[in-house]
């Protein structure tokens, strides 16, 4: 019975103030929405550093004048270094090979460069590509040394790109946050206020204060849960309109975005959601409901 | 079953004690009149064995608790072994008589077909057989005030508080009433009632408590109001 009373009371409460109701569960499904593509987009970063990182070389271009003693130096630099997991050397005729097949599609632009318009050059594997300062610093400035390229670099400005992204919607999902919360206390004072005679009564006769809090935390955990499942269909339809289709195209590049990853944000938003929101309430209660 | 001792409350911005070093004994059984004129500190008495306000000083001790030391926790539980019964009835307006009652009993977590037992035999007990189905809009003020005091009594607490119950009804409703008091007093539950009604201390010739400025000025064992 005790149950049923209490489901009971959360349905009538929530129906009672209805459209407070749906106020509080659209900007809870908004700001936990927020919060997991924030979520998503560290983990897509975290994926694509897996995916590219393993693959990033230096590149270190030699000038057109380098002498073999200097090419012997370098490369024993490089090998001494003990960040260095792999080295290659390119010579000319293999930088022209790697050209014709990267711009195999525009023979004319082949055609018109030859081998010795190409540079020498260094291809190295670091065993952590974010060291590569460190690394840079050990061969910087020796003589035959042109250039040298980390392609991480490039691949930070991709980063910093999703970080910024990242962050902004962590931004706005704290400000969502904010109205949520408000909107739950609010509507928890309007739902304790409408039940003030009940509370009343139900103190007077000994109901235990978990008795007459937990329909009020419930009806907030429910608009929590509701807005979690909104949240986590939001972001899943639009993981599919603009990943999957409008912006496929930067999909291929920037490694796809699991499934499953966007599955794992339901439990998370749920959970948030519904903890959020029972702390919300309980602590609303506690300057509402003084026993 | 009930002692003040050396109780003083001095609510907050209040420029006196509303109860000055009061210090009072009521033993299991008995019916207590608090009387005094308006402010005197006689609900300051009902709220504190409530556990509703903490004593600034003193100690408050009931059937056997210290209640000033009372974890808050522990206050619900508490208050089932007291029924209360207030001027304004406190109803629920949408229940019916019935439901009012089982109210009550459901939300200290007895079942339903433990109210469907106990409910009808203590509207019996009050007068009010047949008026079960009732709103309290459809009852009289003696009425709703019975169905109170079936709410109180529902549980058998050990403890009746009663403030100023009859402040609302007419002269003969408010006998009725009185009646009631005293059945559920010979039943062994501890009456504690305060007053301002003089026609009804006089009736009744039980343990008059008067208070004046928070202060016990007279304690009678078979007073009238003076």
């Amino acid at each position: 019975m005790r149950v049923k009373y209490v489901l009971n009371e959360v349905l009538v409460g929530l129906w009672r103030n209805v459209t407070m109701t749906i106020a509080m569960i659209i900007t809870m499904s908004v700001s936990l929405s927020m919060l997991g593509a924030s979520v998503l987009l560290y983990m897509q970063v975290d994926l694509m550093k897996e995916a590219y990182y393993g693959n990033i070389q230096v590149s270190i271009f030699m000038t057109d004048k380098v002498t073999d003693g200097e090419k012997e130096a370098i490369g024993q630099a490089i090998s001494n270094s003990p960040l260095v997991t792999e080295k290659t050397y390119e010579s000319k005729a293999d930088a022209l090979k790697r050209f014709q097949k990267l711009w195999a599609d525009s023979p004319d632009f082949v055609n018109a460069i030859n081998a010795d318009s190409l540079p020498e050059s260094y291809r190295v594997k670091l065993s952590d590509p974010e060291k590569y300062d460190e690394f840079a610093k050990t061969i910087q400035g020796m003589p035959g040394i042109r250039q040298i390229i980390d392609q991480s670099d490039t691949l930070e400005k991709v980063f910093e790109i999703f970080n910024a992204i990242q962050l902004s919607s962590l931004v706005v999902a704290s400000f969502m946050a904010v109205a949520a919360l408000l909107l739950v206390g609010n509507t928890i004072q309007v739902a304790a206020y409408s039940k003030r005679r009940e509370v009343a009564v139900m103190k007077l006769v000994g109901a235990s204060n978990w008795f007459i809090q937990a329909p009020f935390v419930l009806e907030a955990v429910v608009a929590g849960l509701i807005g979690a499942i909104l949240g986590s269909i939001f972001l899943f339809v639009a993981k599919v309109v603009l990943l999957d289709n409008k912006l496929q195209a930067l999909t291929t590049i920037l490694t796809p975005m699991p499934d499953s990853n966007v599955l794992l944000m339901v439990p998370l938003l749920a959970g948030v959601g519904a903890l959020v929101s029972a702390a919300t309430a309980w602590i609303t209660l506690r300057f509402y409901l003084k026993v | 079953m009930i002692q003040l001792e050396n109780v003083t409350k001095t609510y907050p911005k209040a420029s006196r004690p509303s109860l000055d070093n009061v210090s009072v004994g009521i033993e299991k059984g008995e019916f207590v009149f608090f009387i005094g004129p308006s402010g005197s500190g006689k609900s300051t008495i009902i709220k504190l064995l409530l556990h509703e306000v903490a004593p600034t000083r003193g100690k408050v001790v009931v059937n056997a608790k210290d209640v000033t030391t009372l974890r808050s926790w522990k206050v619900p539980h508490f208050r089932r072994s007291i029924g209360c019964v207030f001027q304004d009835f406190r109803l629920l307006p949408n229940r019916t008589a019935y439901e009012n009652v089982a109210f009550a009993l459901e939300v200290i977590g007895k079942t339903k077909a433990v109210a469907r037992r106990v409910v009808p035999e203590v509207l019996e007990l009050v007068g009010l057989g047949g008026k079960e189905h009732r709103y309290p809009h459809e009852l009289s003020g003696g009425e709703q005030q019975r169905v109170a005091v079936a709410r109180a009594f529902v549980n058998r607490p050990l403890i009746l508080l009663a403030d100023e119950p009859t402040g609302n009804l007419d002269p003969d409703t408010s006998i009725e009433i009185m009646r009631l008091l005293d059945r559920i007093n010979r039943t062994g539950t501890t009456v504690v009632m305060v007053t301002h009604d003089s026609n009804i201390v006089n009736q009744m010739r039980r343990r008059v408590i008067e208070i004046e400025s928070g202060r016990i000025v007279r304690d009678q064992a078979r007073g009238v109001y003076g």
